[in-house]
């Protein structure tokens, strides 16, 4: 186990290469630069300008560029941000804990959701649980997420009134009062992220129930008496996860996207609106990086799954 | 369906010839199974109604898409504005009629794309062994790690000027959307493909073809692409909803196409702050939306019933 999760560690780098190559290549082949506004501000001096581009080196050739980039990306030096005046690491640091509860809180939602959903109408095909099931699944991953989010607020915050529709970060209030005013508010978001992801989910873990469950070996343990109940859980449910891991590592691009729309609905203060707010500002730097902790994001979230994948089935980290 | 099909039609008469009683064509047969799918049947009906509404309603329904009355500003629906007016009196049919065009054709074109590069990277990996094919897969793995909407974002944000001063607002906005929409769709293409190709080209049709001294690029043109094809179309259907969905993402985002084009997803934006007042101004478009992509996503799934090889019915 230990020299499977080496060698996935070491597939790592090279991803994390290639996605710093990628990035960097559309901001070197975009036109204009992120200093253009220094350059055509009449204020600053053109010799001031010219100096400040050879101190950050922008006349040199790009891939002199993309090193320096990417040292400073390893020392930590991710940049200033020019809107918000300050160190771009921090500004991300402040804001990812509430991404990641959001999109933490949903999965584990939309896994409660699609496992035993998934698992009951596989056990009973075309039954008609399972037809209700597969409409409702079809009718969640065809709702796109901003008008769910909006759906929401109108239902539970303007007719019910039940629930906050601005995510606060700076709830005035302590003990147990702030986790309950916590809860109220993230509700809605991860409602909004974890259905959508259930209901996708409900079908990969249907088809794959369906699969595993036709196989010889089930048929096996009903034989020896074993109760169906554990039939289920023990032996058909842990194979049947192997490709919904797969398909769900697949789908952890999309569930960021997801994530960016539910903050930028619910005013969720987390890395996803600080990405569309930097957009907005022009504050190149912010955006750099944003997209690059999404994108070291996706990869942490995939090597979770392959690690997965060793736990599910043995044999592959023996191979 | 794959590997049972004929090659080519030219040799159906002869099987007719042989004296079968009832020939069915490999579409006719598609076409039965895909009936089987009621919900299937029913979406396209709606599809096509959508669509018939939308390349046609502009021409029935004659209210300008910016003619400002403020004499009925947000009002409700009624015979006079279905659906409907906004923050400044503009009809909402009429926007929705107009912005739903652009919804759907930004939808077909950026699937196009997908699949058009999807099939080129798809089998120039699945021809060739060795270094091509594993470097092609690793850009395949690449792309498909990247998180697509963070990407998307940064390359609107890059790229969106230039382009408008190059080719004009409304068409630079649209190419750059459907290009970059779909180069970011085409790695399940791509992949689907590559497998396909690398069991067909190992069938004796296409060693029979080899044989006789079909070229390369007839063996592909000819035999192997056309039976690849099944998984391709139920993968381009719904890229269809994706592209729908992202399209309006971004226009939702304030990202997307400029406030005079009123794509569903732009008006879904402008209406969102008006929600306490003016609920219909929201739930019109995002109604819409939810039902184009409902619908494409049931065809899809009557679509694999009717072509997906490994799902034999």
């Amino acid at each position: 186990m230990s020299r499977y999760l080496l060698r996935r560690l070491l597939i790592v780098v090279p991803s994390l290469l290639g996605i710093s190559v990628v990035l960097f290549t559309v901001l070197a082949l975009a036109p204009g630069d992120p200093f253009g506004e220094l350059a055509t501000n009449p204020n600053v001096p053109p010799e001031v300008g010219a100096a400040l581009r050879a101190k950050f080196g922008l006349d040199d050739p790009v891939w002199l560029r993309y090193l320096h980039w990417l040292i400073a990306m390893l020392h930590g030096d991710w940049g200033f941000s020019f809107v918000s005046r300050m160190d771009v690491d921090r500004l991300i640091l402040q804001r990812l804990p509430a991404t990641l509860l959001v999109i933490g809180s949903s999965q584990v939602l939309a896994l409660l959701v699609a496992l035993p959903v998934g698992v009951l109408a596989a056990t009973r095909p075309y039954s008609l649980f399972d037809q209700v099931a597969n409409t409702f699944a079809f009718i969640g991953f065809s709702l796109p997420t901003f008008f769910t989010g909006i759906l929401f607020i109108l239902i539970f915050s303007i007719y019910l009134d039940w629930l906050p529709f601005v995510f606060r970060a700076d709830i005035a209030a302590t003990g147990w009062r702030w986790y309950w005013e916590m809860f109220r508010q993230a509700i809605m978001p991860v409602a909004v992220l974890g259905l959508f992801q259930g209901a996708s989910w409900t079908r990969y873990v249907r088809s794959a129930v369906l699969d595993v469950i036709r196989l010889d070996y089930v048929t096996t343990a009903r034989a020896k008496g074993i109760a169906e109940r554990a039939v289920i859980t023990k032996h058909v449910v842990r194979n049947a996860l192997i490709p919904v891991v797969t398909l769900v590592a697949l789908q952890m691009p999309a569930v960021f996207g997801g994530a960016i729309i539910t903050e930028q609905i619910f005013r969720v203060p987390g890395i996803g609106s600080l990405l569309i707010s930097s957009i907005l500002a022009n504050d190149t730097p912010v955006i750099m990086a944003v997209t690059f902790v999404f994108a070291c994001l996706v990869i942490l979230f995939n090597l979770i799954a392959d690690i997965l994948y060793g736990w599910l089935d043995p044999r592959i980290s023996y191979r | 369906m794959a590997g049972s099909t004929l090659a080519s039609p030219t040799a159906d008469p002869a099987i007719v010839g042989i004296g079968r009683a009832r020939h069915v064509s490999p579409g006719t047969e598609a076409w039965r199974r895909f009936r089987r799918h009621r919900l299937a049947v029913a979406s396209l009906f709606i599809l096509g109604l959508m669509m018939i509404a939308v390349a046609a309603g502009p021409l029935v329904w004659q209210i300008p898409i910016n003619d400002i009355d403020f004499g009925a500003r947000l009002a409700l629906p009624s015979w006079s504005h279905p659906f409907g007016t906004d923050d400044l009196g503009q009809d909402l049919f009429a926007r929705m009629l107009y912005g739903g065009r652009i919804s759907l054709a930004v939808g077909l074109s950026a699937m196009a794309v997908a699949v058009v590069v999807g099939i080129i990277v798809g089998s120039v990996a699945g021809m060739s062994r060795g270094w091509v094919d594993a470097g092609l897969m690793w850009l395949t793995d690449l792309f498909l790690s990247l998180p697509a909407l963070p990407v998307l974002l940064l390359l609107i944000y890059l790229f969106r000027d230039p382009l408008k001063q190059l080719v004009g607002p409304e068409l630079g906005v649209f190419f750059l959307i459907v290009v970059v929409i779909g180069g970011f769709r085409w790695m399940p293409v791509a992949r689907l493909v590559r497998a396909q190709f690398l069991s067909l080209r190992e069938k004796e049709f296409v060693e029979a073809a080899r044989a006789l001294g079909a070229s390369k690029w007839r063996q592909v043109v000819r035999h192997i692409l056309p039976n690849s094809l099944g998984p391709v179309i139920v993968a381009g259907s719904v890229d269809v909803a994706a592209a729908i969905i992202l399209e309006s993402t971004l226009s939702f985002l304030g990202l997307g196409f400029p406030p005079d084009i009123p794509t569903w997803g732009r008006i879904l934006f402008d209406a969102k702050d008006y929600l306490d007042i003016a609920p219909h101004w929201a739930l019109f478009p995002g109604a819409a939306i939810f039902l184009a992509v409902l619908t494409i996503n049931f065809i899809g799934d009557g679509l694999r019933d009717a072509l997906d090889p490994r799902k034999v019915m």
